[in-house]
């Protein structure tokens, strides 16, 4: 039974490593689909249609790492699952709602009687941008410890606009990836001036949370975890301006490197979620709760962690299988 | 005073969000099945009806799902924003139902969802059947783990408490707790039911409104069967469900009884005003002996009473008799009138020349009854859970010891705004519904009877 050591010592942690990973992957699947739907008041009404139908078979696996992790953070911490979600009620409304609006505007947009349709559009782009802004006010207000002063809401609010924009572009750049002509065109236009908006949000993240909080400021600037975290913000660096050249000679004659610019903000989301996670740790309440303190029983997430051992390959495996069969340029979307 | 108020709100809320959550998993849950069957009868026939009814029903199924999804994700954040004391408690028995129905149909659905609704002309067609009939089996399998959660909460068992916090000590006795067979067949014969007089009104619907294509026959004629065949045995399901309830929540029986004294010869309270403060039953008309009979087979067998469940210092233990009473008669109720229209539309389409023998009224009386469904399968929820207070979970945790700490005024804003939003979308989804038959009725005229598929030779056209 110790063969791996004491498991109310490593299980929280593989739980917490879990929720982590469906946090990053919900981020970056349905970052670009919100992404996306924030840009549809960019495009004709015809751009629009390809647009929705670039997410449309995605968008609702893509929620569902939503639901894992918030599912996760449930069953494995539940003592830190009430604070934080009683903390961030409003927020957590708000974005339930967007996601509420959105959701159910991509089945009415194509069902409804042509004057409705607008309407509709309306409520997938109104429900889009409400639930980045929640969620960006959400991380905000995470990272500065879930206390409610006015720097905290103001700091909040600029991660709001921050993420909503980090969204857009990772949308714009899965545009890239799956539209032709005119549209990608505009989708490489959007990404390039998305990226400024990215670099902004990264910075002041990266300014902010070492000030805010002297034990993550020690965690950083302390010799030797310096240097060994060097790569880090390096390693961001680059690959903006790796994404950055890149969208300057896109779209090819050949569509060849389309898929770049997408693969390449997915790699920044990550970086950029490791950095956090890493600032955070051992943390699931910012400087009030570890991981060890919230778990639950060894013996119920044992229960679960050998059911996610055998499921999660098989989910991987056939949400691969979608993307592949919806590969190539986004066509209309039709039932038959 | 302040509690209390937080207390009442979150139940509200907690009550509206899952009312407004339920009416579509009861739609998909059957309708994903019938949409394998059309498929199945295509495949089998080559018959193209099939695959126009499959193409009907699927914007149902696909908007119906959306619905679902977006509600039910709602649902899973309201256990942390209203109740953090549930998870807090029972946390390390509903984290791993909850966690099984994610892992385990909540993905499978969601994947799948995609390839069956726009991966037709992309997959073989076999693949296209294997994506429905996992999305099917997805829904089933969440209505099986969320129904192994909520019937533990009933009748918990296979646990043992330490300083207020439950842990699992036999996960096959929480999960085969003694309602949840019971409660599963129930509600999965109440899906089927939702969704036969879904099919049948609303085919109704079209072939008033003058359509007369093969594939209005079909499914007017499937809706029908399907409620004629369900209902007799969703009221013996229903009546097993109540004996079951009668031996592990007593209380729960006796407020949907109306009765107060435990005795024998119980009648069976067709109506009946129930007073709580006098705790008596004003005009009272019922069947002599008839609960009596049903719920222990013998005329004077003795039916627990409200009263019992009254502590010394007059604490009240049982639930609010008044919702239990009506909402347990609106169910049977609405099933009686159920079988009464199925029976009847049966009898008359043999007698007659199928869907043609159906006099007007019949037709008429249908459309209404589309939602029958809804309203039996709301009316029984409630009796099922507000007969389980003052319990959340029943003798381990009491619903006012599981609220969370939030302003009352910030539970009541995001509740209007629930409300406001659930009265908007259900306005629009039942016009949807409406106009999609409309636009049915008027462009499918053509009579398609007997129509010969070009090269019916492989059942599904791949590409
Ligand atoms: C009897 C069946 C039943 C009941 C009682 C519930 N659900 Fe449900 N739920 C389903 C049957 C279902 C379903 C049939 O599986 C749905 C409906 C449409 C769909 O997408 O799946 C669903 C969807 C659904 C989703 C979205 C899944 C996705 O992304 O695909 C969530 C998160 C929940 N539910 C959560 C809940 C919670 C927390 C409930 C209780 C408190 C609950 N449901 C009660
Ligand atoms: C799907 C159909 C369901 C309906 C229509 C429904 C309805 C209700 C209603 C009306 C109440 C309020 C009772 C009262 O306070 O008097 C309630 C309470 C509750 N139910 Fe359900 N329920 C359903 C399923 C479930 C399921 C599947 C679960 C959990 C697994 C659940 C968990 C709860 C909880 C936690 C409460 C306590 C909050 C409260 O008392 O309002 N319910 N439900
Ligand atoms: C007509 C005869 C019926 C009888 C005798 C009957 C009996 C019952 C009983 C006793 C309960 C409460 C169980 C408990 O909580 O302990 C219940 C709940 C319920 N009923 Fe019915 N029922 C009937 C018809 C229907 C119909 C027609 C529908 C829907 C189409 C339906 C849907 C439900 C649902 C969804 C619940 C709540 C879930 C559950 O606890 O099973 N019932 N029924």
């Amino acid at each position: 039974m110790t063969l791996f050591g004491d498991p109310a010592v490593w299980l929280p942690v593989v739980f917490a490593a879990l929720m982590g990973l469906s946090i990053l992957i919900y981020v970056v699947l349905d970052g670009f689909d919100l992404g996306v739907g924030i840009l549809t008041p960019l495009g004709n009404e015809a751009e629009k249609d390809r647009m929705v139908a670039s997410i449309g078979p995605f968008w609702d696996a893509n929620e569902t790492w939503l639901v894992m992790a918030v599912g996760l953070l449930l069953v494995a911490f539940p003592a830190a699952h009430g604070t934080i979600l009683t903390a961030l009620y409003l927020p957590v409304a708000i974005m339930l709602i967007g996601l509420i609006l959105r959701g159910t505007a991509f089945e009415f947009r194509a069902k409804v009687a042509l004057p409705k349709k607008n309407a509709w559009n309306v409520a997938f782009f109104a429900g889009s941008i409400m639930t980045s802004m929640a969620q960006g006010y959400m991380l905000g207000l995470y990272v500065m410890g879930l206390d409610n002063s006015w720097t905290s809401q103001a700091f909040a609010l600029l991660t709001a606009v921050f993420l909503t924009v980090g969204y857009s572009f990772i949308g714009a750049c899965w545009l890239i990836l799956k539209a032709e002509g005119e549209l990608q065109l505009k989708a490489v236009r959007w990404a390039r001036g998305g990226i400024w908006g990215v670099v902004l949000g990264v910075g002041a993240i990266s300014l902010a949370t070492p000030l805010v909080s002297t034990r993550i400021w020690e965690r950083w600037f302390s010799i030797p975890e310096f240097f060994l975290l060097a790569p880090l913000p390096l390693m961001s660096a680059a690959l903006i301006l790796g994404i950055w050249v890149v969208l300057r000679r896109l779209p090819t004659a050949n569509d060849s490197f389309a898929w770049l610019p997408f693969a390449g903000a997915s790699a920044l989301f990550v970086l950029a979620f490791t950095g956090l996670a890493y600032s955070f740790y051992p943390y699931v309440v910012p400087e009030k709760l570890t991981i060890y303190a919230a778990a639950s029983a060894p013996e119920s997430l044992m229960i679960i962690l050998v059911g996610a051992l055998i499921v999660i390959p098989v989910i991987a495996g056939y949400s691969a299988l979608a993307y592949y069969i919806f590969r190539g340029k986004a066509r209309d979307l039709r039932y038959d | 005073m302040e509690m209390m108020d937080t207390l009442l709100l979150s139940r509200i809320q907690f009550a509206a969000n899952i009312s407004f959550h339920i009416l579509f998993p009861t739609i998909t849950i059957a309708l994903g099945w019938v949409l394998v069957f059309f498929k199945w009868r295509y495949a089998r026939t080559s018959d193209q009806v099939w695959m126009d009814a499959y193409f009907f029903w699927v914007k149902v199924f696909a908007l119906s799902f959306a619905m679902g999804v977006v509600s039910g994700i709602t649902m899973s954040f309201q256990f942390g924003t209203n109740w953090p004391g549930f998870m807090e408690s029972v946390g390390n028995i509903a984290g791993p139902l909850l966690a099984y129905e994610i892992m385990t149909a909540f993905f499978m659905e969601a994947v799948f969802l995609g390839i069956m609704l726009f991966g037709f002309s992309r997959v073989p067609g076999w693949a296209h059947t294997g994506a429905t009939v996992l999305v099917a089996v997805g829904t089933t399998m969440s209505t099986f783990w969320i129904l192994v959660l909520n019937s533990w909460m009933h009748t918990p068992q296979g646990f043992e408490m330490r300083d207020g916090v439950a842990y699992a000590t036999d996960w096959f006795a929480i999960i085969f707790n003694p309602s949840m067979p019971y409660r599963l067949a129930h509600v999965l014969l109440a899906s089927g039911l939702t969704v036969g007089f879904l099919i049948a009104g609303m085919s109704a619907l079209r072939w008033v409104m003058g359509e007369r294509s093969a594939e209005v026959r079909k499914s007017l004629r499937l809706g029908v069967i399907m409620g004629a065949a369900i209902i007799p045995v969703q009221i013996y399901a229903g009546d097993m469900h109540g004996l079951n309830t009668l031996e592990y929540q007593p209380a729960k029986v006796a407020a949907m009884e109306g009765n107060w004294e435990t005795q024998g010869n119980v009648p069976l309270l067709l109506f009946a005003l129930p007073d709580e403060d006098a705790r008596e039953n004003r005009f009272e008309i019922g069947i002599p002996s008839g609960a009596s009979l049903i719920l222990t087979h013998r005329l004077d067998g003795e039916v627990p009473g409200l009263n019992d469940f009254v502590a010394e210092d007059g604490t009240i233990l049982h639930p609010p008799v008044n919702a239990v009473f009506w909402s347990f008669r609106v169910m049977v109720g609405t099933g009686m009138a159920m079988l009464a229209l199925s029976w009847a539309a049966l009898f008359l389409m043999r007698r007659g020349r199928g869907i043609e023998g159906l006099p007007r009224p019949v037709l008429w009386a249908f459309m209404p009854m589309a939602f029958s469904g809804w309203l039996a399968t709301l009316a029984g929820w409630y009796t099922t859970e507000i007969g389980r207070q003052p319990w959340l979970v029943t003798g381990v945790l009491s619903t006012d010891a599981a609220v969370g700490d939030v302003a009352p005024a910030l539970v009541a804003s995001t509740l209007v705004a629930y409300l406001m939003i659930y009265g908007a979308l259900l306005v629009a989804y039942v016009s949807v519904l409406v106009y999609l038959a409309r636009r049915k009725a008027k462009g499918g005229t053509a009579p398609v009877a007997g129509r010969p598929v070009s090269g019916a030779i492989q059942s599904i056209p791949a590409e």
